[in-house]
């Protein structure tokens, strides 16, 4: 039998597929704006966070829709639940995104502090954890899920390695302060959005299991 | 939640008709003022087992049983337990409303009456009381004699709960209350059955998941007279265990 929610479900996982979608390439954008000093880029990204602001709204009505008219329970009820907490997520992945393309702006008029080696990697890797997490979501995949939240530790690792080596910058020669403060931010951004993709991933894994895993990482997690 | 008492418990139940067994080894702890919900597709066991609670399958044609009801620990199938105590403790409120063609107050005062309780003045204090612990008390305080057919069929339903209610019972079973009911009469309804669950334990079989959702402080899901999983309610329908709860929950089947 055909359940008509179904259809509503996949629709709306259909529109948060668009979103992280959307989100990923303003963060790609985002990362080239600086890895690349492609000032460009840095505006598109800012200009384009409108838009993923409205996916959001647009992610917020199609949930309260399918309250009203489908009166979800069980897996059906958690999915909804999940969705309505992963687009804040994503949300707050584009604004990252534009904290980043700020931060690209400014480092651009200037001459490059050092070449870049671990923020690309970094970048790549919070980047794949949030695609990794949405297709979690899609797909129903708690294990897959599971494998992102354990990402989480190397992407912290890698931001801790680069505040320390730009510590030593900033100690040698204060005038590379700005520039050194300016690629903090970006890293901290970075280490943002692996923590947003953590969090889709535990919501993944109580919309699969039923069991909720927020907070239950040892010493040492966010929160 | 499960630390109250148990008003009502099954252990290893059986039970069915003919060659037919409609429940299979039932083993449910009911607790005390509460309301919990049976649920299940047609002809789980539902109603089979409410009726378990108060021997009204007893006179059913090839009816049998096996294992343990305890009603406060107490064996409801021990010949010793005399029926109609039985049923003064365990009162039942049925699908369609069935008034007595007689006065809201007769109908009120009929299971007492029946004890042998003859003194008017306690018959109509009993009669008030019972009507305001069903809520109905405001709306026929002014016509107790007049035909309890007068009355709205909500009205109707709550006037056979104060029915039930005047025997003094610790334990209200409900087979599907409001089937019959538009949504205000039932929302009505429920309104009534949360307040009394302050004071009774309630049993109540229903269809309908969003009215579980509302009232029952926990469910119990059967399916192919099989107890698959009970419950805190809204843990239940959040997150069920078993996959047969899922499933039913979602509409997948049933």
């Amino acid at each position: 039998m055909e359940r008509r929610i179904e259809q509503e479900l996949e629709g709306l996982k259909g529109l948060l597929l668009t979103m992280a979608g959307e989100v990923e390439r303003q963060l790609a954008l985002a990362v080239r704006a600086v890895v690349e000093r492609d000032d460009a880029a840095a505006s598109a990204v800012i200009a384009g966070d409108v838009g993923i602001d409205q996916r959001e709204i647009e992610v917020d009505r199609r949930i309260i829709e399918l309250i009203v008219r489908e009166r979800p329970l069980a897996r059906d009820l958690r999915l909804v639940i999940t969705a309505g907490k992963i687009a804040p997520d994503l949300e707050r992945v584009a604004d990252h995104a534009v904290n980043i393309a700020e931060q690209a702006l400014l480092l651009n008029r200037q001459p490059p502090l050092k070449p870049f080696v671990i923020m690309p990697r970094m970048a790549r890797l919070a980047s794949a954890m949030v695609r990794d997490a949405i297709s979690a979501f899609v797909a129903g995949d708690a294990a897959a899920a599971r494998r992102v939240v354990a990402q989480d530790d190397e992407v912290d690792a890698m931001h801790e390695e680069i505040f320390r080596e730009l510590l030593t910058y900033m100690m040698e020669d204060a005038r590379t302060i700005p520039r050194a403060l300016a690629l903090l931010l970006i890293a901290r951004s970075l280490e943002r959005v692996a923590d947003q993709a953590t969090n889709i991933s535990e919501q993944v894994v109580y919309l699969v299991e039923g069991e909720d895993i927020r907070h239950q990482r040892p010493e040492g997690g966010r929160d | 939640m499960t630390t109250a008492p148990a008003a009502l418990r099954t252990r290893s139940l059986l039970a069915g008709f003919g060659s037919t067994a409609v429940l299979q080894a039932i083993d449910l702890t009911i607790p005390e003022r509460q309301i919990t919900a049976f649920i299940g597709p047609s002809g789980c066991g539902k109603s089979t087992l409410l009726r378990c609670f108060n021997r009204m399958n007893d006179h059913l044609a090839g009816f049998f049983r096996n294992g343990e009801v305890l009603v406060h620990g107490r064996d409801a199938y021990d010949p010793s337990f005399p029926l109609e105590e039985l049923r003064s403790q365990v009162g039942m409120v049925f699908q369609k409303p069935n008034p007595f063609p007689q006065s809201i107050a007769r109908n009120v005062s009929f299971g007492p009456r029946m004890a042998g309780v003859r003194d008017p003045a306690v018959l109509a204090e009993l009669v008030e009381a019972s009507l305001r612990r069903a809520q109905l008390w405001d709306e026929v305080k002014d016509r107790l004699h007049a035909s309890a057919f007068e009355l709205s069929g909500g009205q109707q339903q709550r006037l056979c709960i104060a029915r039930a209610l005047a025997s003094g019972p610790q334990i209200l079973l409900l087979d599907e209350p409001a089937s019959a009911l538009d949504p205000i009469a039932t929302a009505k309804l429920e309104e009534t059955i949360l307040e009394l669950s302050r004071e009774v334990t309630i049993v109540l079989v229903t269809h309908n998941l969003q009215q579980a959702a509302r009232v029952a402080h926990r469910t119990a899901f059967l399916y192919l007279g099989k107890l698959i999983e009970e419950g805190e309610t809204a843990a239940m329908f959040a997150a069920p265990r078993e996959r047969l709860t899922e499933e039913y929950l979602t509409g997948r089947f049933g």
